[in-house]
């Protein structure tokens, strides 16, 4: 059987860029968890926002290619070592993505509004002061600002512009981003929401989000802002799962 | 970076309010060929803006593609058209080169085939 996720030996490096790490491999482990969903979804764009190595992406390649060969898949990155590496990694496994040095999805948001069926992202989360998020170097792979809700605060609207009706975004976070208000905020957007991975390392405590339009949620959502009113029945379903989240801060260690 | 990709992007500089499609200056372009997917040609062709992506392929040096955007239906029956929106969308690369933005001119580089849409602080 081919392999499912790229080899860590045929992953390229560079001091510069972030090497595949637990977050990395929590992010492939949900992929592959929910790789017979991914397949019936048939998606036809396929999204990483920060690639750092190629990992994900080229794992993300490897694992729907044999069945699904008619998806196309995109990676950005705003470091300039990070897309060189990625591309490397997916040649090495024989795959392809469509690199872009940019932030987020810059230049992409007018012309691929509503038309990405899938979004993954691994963001930077990690709780640092502000002045330290989005500097050059490797520094930028985690630092997350207040919370570690920096980067990741500007990618949630930018994925629910892109996605497409159908669209699904997978997200690591760290607890002391507060996964629980993420979830929630996403909610408001109309996504409904479930881990797909937790796992709890020595120094942190990673989740791995789902989010999917739910259109009872959006029906939903726009009660909630004419009238405030009690929680609809899904979110409580979520809360008691979501109630462990403390917050905390932590650094990543690799 | 492939076409497909072209005919996403656009300018993203502040201000800019006609930032598609971006010019293409070439320096070197390379063909892979890959296989056809049916499928994914024809879930793809209604986002294709036609007239950018006909340009950018005659720029590349293909000109096959028919100036006007066939009919869906002719994506369900005719494998000579097939076969041509695949190449233009698909196989040809810009491996070196620059995207430039229709507006201010400005220039944003493709390296390894990679676009480098970073903006300057003034830009944002
Ligand atoms: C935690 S690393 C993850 C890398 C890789 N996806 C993985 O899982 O191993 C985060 C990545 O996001 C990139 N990044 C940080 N801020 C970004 C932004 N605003 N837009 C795009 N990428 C960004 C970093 O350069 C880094 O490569």
């Amino acid at each position: 059987m081919p392999s499912r996720s790229a080899q860590i030996r045929l992953v390229s490096s560079h001091p510069e860029v972030y090497e595949p790490c637990d977050d990395s491999f929590a992010l492939v482990d949900a992929l592959l968890a929910d790789r017979t969903n991914l397949l019936e979804h048939r998606p036809t764009l396929c999204m990483e926002v920060g690639c750092g190595s190629g990992y994900v992406i080229t794992s993300l390649a490897l694992m729907l290619g044999q069945e699904t060969p008619e998806i196309q898949y995109i990676a950005t990155d705003t470091n300039p070592y990070a897309v060189r590496v990625t591309r490397e990694t997916l040649e090495a496994h024989g795959v392809h993505a469509e690199l872009i040095n940019t932030d987020i999805a810059s230049g992409l948001e007018n012309r691929l509004a509503g038309s990405l069926d899938v979004i993954v992202v691994n963001p930077p989360y990690v709780p640092t002061p502000e002045d330290e998020v989005g500097r050059e170097g490797i520094a930028s792979a985690w630092a997350g600002g207040e919370n570690g809700r920096r980067v990741i605060d500007k990618i949630l609207p930018i994925a629910n512009k892109l996605l497409s009706k159908r669209g699904w975004l997978y997200m690591v976070t760290l607890t002391a981003n507060n996964p629980s208000q993420i979830c929630l905020q996403m909610r408001e957007r109309g996504f409904a929401s479930r881990i797909v991975v937790q796992r709890s390392t020595e120094e942190e405590s990673l989740h791995v989000i789902k989010f999917w339009r739910d259109f009872d949620i959006q029906a939903d959502a726009k009660d909630v802002v004419t009238t405030s009113s009690i929680l609809p029945a899904r979110v409580m379903d979520l809360l008691p799962r979501l109630s462990f989240w403390r917050s905390g801060s932590s650094n990543n260690s690799c | 970076m492939r076409l497909l990709t072209h005919n996403m992007l656009s300018s993203n500089i502040k201000g800019v309010t006609n930032g598609f499609p971006l010019r293409i200056e070439a320096e070197k372009v390379v063909e892979k060929q890959v296989e056809i997917n049916h499928d994914f040609l024809r879930n793809i062709f209604p986002k294709i803006e036609w007239k950018a992506f006909v340009d950018a392929s005659r720029i590349l040096g293909y000109a096959e593609l028919p100036e006007e955007a066939p009919e869906p239906s002719v994506l369900e029956s005719d494998h000579e058209f097939l076969g041509k929106f695949h190449h233009a969308l698909l196989e040809l690369h810009i491996e070196e080169g620059a995207l430039v933005c229709p507006e201010t001119g400005r220039k944003f580089p493709i390296n390894k085939g990679i676009p480098n849409m970073l903006l300057h602080e003034d830009e944002v």
